[in-house]
């Protein structure tokens, strides 16, 4: 494995490899330490705020013996006084042994990878790609419930949301079968639902939540933003309707997990998280010994 | 044998016929101007060049390149916006080549991303790179933000 770009990069045995290594290195996660990555540098570049990304990086990192150094803000950087990213990763590939990326133009991580001299991970360009949030969702999917022809209801900003996206892409591989709730306004494009239709996978679309939550093994929620609606009202009677409560959950499967990419606004009722169909926080978690999978992978 | 210039035929050609050089017949009508773009040829003044547009009941544009003979792979990138276009190889009036466009699997350079926020619509040193898939239209998805530009080709060339 050289860089990781983008999820459509892997194949499933690829993924698979990534998710069982993961699972070997969960108990380090948790509370140990390992010399598998002792003696290595990460260099971390966040040009956009993060911080569950961020910090599991970095813990990942030191969970497998290694160092990190980072960035910081932008602002110190040498990029306000005009330097390119190219050049900041031509320079930085010297210093460490991995770059992990993330940046607010969809391809820097793509192009970061052709002026690297050492494995370019990315964490997020924009709107596009952010490859270690799907594997770890996966990772959750797969720990929590059923990954395998897993029923899956996507709620909320379709649209916009790349999660949603490149985790639909991923699950198309898993025969999953896809739900897809939204607003009007925040339905995934044509062009993506062809996509995975093309890819043999089932989808049902609805704007109701109430059509699907009964028959699916995972929720998967997403923060919808006040931005996207020109009207404030319109905006509060969708984030309404869209509100996951223990009264929404009655008549859910037992088995369904209920995931989130954080952060969340008022999308889950605090109430919920005591519930064991609450997983977000775990999900959450689950990006230390994804992210330690992939660093012991390409370094 | 084609009528040479100034014998009495060629006052019925718009354009007289090349000694030497390349003719691209079948363009799209009204592409013309953006073939020549594609192929960067307005950059190169000493290219001596004739543009026939919506020829043959407004059907077609005939671009004709005097002494310089285009390689496939140079003009190849044409079928783009004019598929059907064909490639003329011209010696001394005669046709000793021809060929239609064919479309090629990535171009670089050609056509920029429809995606302003794409890192190649930046300062960056980097060319936008496009895989092309032909199915029932065209499409170009950008390596590197995956935008897929497919009805308005056009209006994105470089």
């Amino acid at each position: 494995m050289q860089h990781v770009i983008r999820i459509q990069d892997f194949s499933r045995d690829e993924i698979d490899r990534i998710l069982d290594r993961a699972s070997e290195l969960e108990p380090v996660a948790h509370t140990g330490s390992s010399d598998a990555l002792s003696g290595r540098i990460l260099a971390t570049l966040f040009y956009e705020p993060s911080t569950r990304t961020r910090l599991s990086f970095d813990v990942a990192m030191k969970r497998l013996g290694g160092d990190v150094i980072d960035l910081g803000a932008i602002e110190t950087s040498s990029a306000v006084k005009g330097e390119n990213l190219a050049d900041t990763i031509s320079v930085i590939s010297g210093y460490a042994d991995a770059i992990v990326l993330r940046h607010p133009k969809e391809g820097a991580a793509r192009m970061a990878s052709e002026f690297s001299s050492v494995p370019v991970i990315n964490a997020g360009d924009g709107a596009g790609q952010h490859p270690t949030q799907t594997l770890l969702d996966l990772y959750t999917i797969r720990k929590e419930g059923k990954l395998n022809k897993a029923k899956i209801a996507f709620v909320g900003d379709l649209k916009y949301g790349r999660t949603v996206h490149s985790l639909a892409h991923a699950l198309s591989l898993y025969g999953a079968d896809i739900y897809l709730v939204s607003p009007d306004q925040l339905k995934m494009s044509d062009l993506m639902k062809d996509a995975l239709i093309e890819s043999g996978t089932e989808i049902v679309e609805t704007t109701e939540i109430d059509d699907v939550i009964d028959v699916v093994d995972v929720l998967y929620m997403t923060r919808i933003q006040k931005e996207r609606f020109p009207d404030p009202n319109e905006y509060h009677t969708v984030v309404g309707s869209y509100r996951i409560t223990k009264e929404t959950l009655k008549d859910v499967k037992d088995n369904l997990i209920i995931m989130h990419p954080l952060p969340r606004v008022n999308e889950i009722d605090p109430e919920v998280d005591a519930s064991r169909h609450a997983m977000y926080f775990r999900q959450s978690f689950y990006g230390v010994p994804v992210r330690m999978a992939i660093l012991s992978m390409v370094m | 044998m084609k009528p040479k210039p100034d014998e009495p035929g060629d006052r019925e050609l718009r354009v007289k016929w090349i000694t030497n050089g390349t003719v691209i017949d079948h363009i799209t009508a009204g592409q013309a101007l953006n073939v020549l773009r594609i192929l960067g040829i307005t950059d190169r003044p000493e290219d001596v060049m004739s543009v026939v547009m919506n020829v043959s009941d407004r059907k077609k544009d005939i671009v004709k390149i005097e002494g310089r003979e285009l390689k496939p792979e140079e003009v190849d990138k044409i079928a783009l916006i004019s598929p059907d276009a064909t490639i003329n190889i011209i010696r001394d009036y005669e046709v000793v080549e021809k060929h239609k466009v064919i479309l090629p699997s990535q171009i670089e350079g050609v056509v920029s991303c429809i995606n302003p926020n794409c890192i190649t619509n930046t300062d960056e040193p980097v060319k936008p790179i496009f895989v092309i898939r032909r199915g029932e239209r065209v499409e170009l998805h950008c390596v590197y933000c995956g935008r897929v530009i497919a009805d308005q080709i056009a209006d994105f060339l470089i």
